[in-house]
């Protein structure tokens, strides 16, 4: 498994989008890993209370799938740096999140890139925006 | 709430600001460790060989398996606790408390900020330490009225090595009224669809016709001008008396521009709005559909087809004509 080399990364380059189908699994068992047991993300009952059509997504596993979507495409010798997320509206099952990123700025100094990273699902729209930073070989 | 006890409130809700949310370092219950590393890995479809293969990560510039950096806030969660007994009381559950006593009981997180300094290796012991860091003056949001409060999390090892730091901001705010609340019960997702046309007296009998498939021009009975969109009385010589012709749709593009932001739900993009000339001689603005926007011209002919574009809307939709 190859990692990218600083050198060849361009500001403007663009990450290839990676879709994310949003299943009732995918949340709560995410949730559950991520350690986070607040009902709202495992039980469609308490999440209907609250008005939602069933369980949304956690912030750690936005967090999460920020992060994978940029060290699938950096490789694994990156250092990731900071991760900086905004939420928008909640992901719920039946939706598809389509994950993007381009890189915004480079660092000669530390060798890192800062990539700003959007996830948007089809029903909703923008569920996060943000960065990863990340430190290459 | 009246300015007394806003007052009231606030002089309150800033004293827990500065104050730590657990007393001392909270240590995480489970020390970093390779099988709650892994289970996060297949729910996340996280294959970095740096976080589960033993092999690759020993051959690897680091020479071991690290913890995503990603969990790093997970190692100190509480718990099932959560769910089956309710939260344990900490610093900001005694704050958010009190911000729910005055009726602030709406929570959303809005932001998360992680930095990292150090990556936390498979056997490292993960400590918090975690203050309520500032909560903002009284904000106005499409949410409600509320305060958004920020915490600050250090997180370090069994040897006082900084890991990372966190930021996390929550809007606390006066919720919709419960009966305004309509509990979701079903089972499918409602796909959105595009904002409807709004039909009066002057301009139903339009869309009712645009439903049918057709576009209609608005002729004034009087002088025979036309007119779009349709208004009750003409613009040259006043009459109140129409009737109206059906457009060919055969048009050229007068003007377009393309939307980026905001993305509304129901709308697909990119999304090309246009304003086209008919050959009857109005205009009318519709989507230009079927090409790239680097190929959009103004001048570029046209052809309009009245299509269905989602489950309550058909509209009519330009395609460009190819010679």
């Amino acid at each position: 498994m190859n990692t990218l080399n600083y050198a060849d990364i361009n500001i403007g380059d663009k990450i290839p989008n990676l879709d994310i189908p949003i299943t009732a699994s995918l949340i709560s068992c995410a949730a559950l890993a991520t350690r986070d047991f607040e009902p709202c993300h495992h039980d469609k009952a308490v999440a209907q209370g609250m008005g939602l059509p069933d369980v949304f997504m956690n912030i750690l596993t936005s967090q999460a799938l920020m992060a994978r979507f940029v060290t699938d495409w950096s490789g694994p010798e990156a250092v990731m740096k900071a991760l900086k997320v905004k939420l928008g509206a909640p992901n719920v099952p039946g939706m598809t999140m389509t994950v993007s990123g381009e890189i915004v700025e480079k660092d000669d100094a530390e060798k890192s890139i800062k990539i700003n990273v959007t996830g948007e699902n089809n029903i909703w729209g923008m569920h996060m925006s943000g960065s990863v930073q990340i430190a290459l070989p | 709430m009246t300015p007394e006890q806003t007052k009231a409130f606030e002089e309150k809700v800033y004293t827990f600001v500065g104050k730590p949310i657990y007393t001392g370092p909270r240590r995480g219950y489970d020390d970093v460790n390779s099988a709650m590393i892994r289970q996060w890995c297949e729910v996340m479809g996280e294959k970095n060989p740096a976080y589960v293969d033993q092999d690759w990560a020993e051959k690897s510039t680091r020479g071991h398996l690290i913890a995503p950096p990603a969990m790093m806030y997970a190692w100190t969660q509480e718990g099932y606790k959560v769910a089956s007994e309710g939260r344990p009381t900490d610093g900001q559950v005694e704050m958010v408390k009190f911000f729910d006593s005055y009726g602030f009981s709406g929570s959303l997180g809005t932001n998360v900020d992680q930095e990292y300094f150090a990556e936390a290796k498979v056997g490292d012991a993960i400590f918090e330490e975690s203050v309520i860091e500032s909560i903002s003056e009284q904000k106005t949001t499409a949410r409600g009225i509320g305060y958004f409060f920020e915490t600050y999390a250090k997180f370090t090892n069994q040897d006082g090595v900084l890991l990372g730091t966190q930021r996390f901001r929550v809007f606390k705010f006066i919720p919709p009224q419960q009966e305004e609340v309509t509990p979701a019960s079903s089972d499918t997702l409602e796909i959105p669809t595009r904002v409807a046309a709004p039909r009066g007296q002057d301009n139903k009998w339009w869309w009712d016709a645009c439903d049918e498939g057709k576009i209609l021009i608005q002729r004034c009975a009087s002088c025979g001008a036309l007119r779009h969109p349709p208004r009750p009385m003409c613009g040259v010589c006043q009459s109140t008396e129409w009737d109206t012709i059906e457009s060919t749709l055969d048009g050229e593009l007068f003007s377009f521009v393309e939307m980026h932001h905001p993305k509304f739900p129901g709308y697909q993009y990119p999304l090309l709005v246009g304003v086209i000339s008919l050959a009857e001689g109005t205009r009318i603005i519709a989507n230009i559909v079927g090409c790239d926007v680097k190929d959009v011209e103004i001048g570029m002919k046209l052809k309009g087809k009245v299509e269905r574009v989602d489950e309550k809307t058909i509209l009519p939709q330009f395609y460009p004509v190819n010679n």
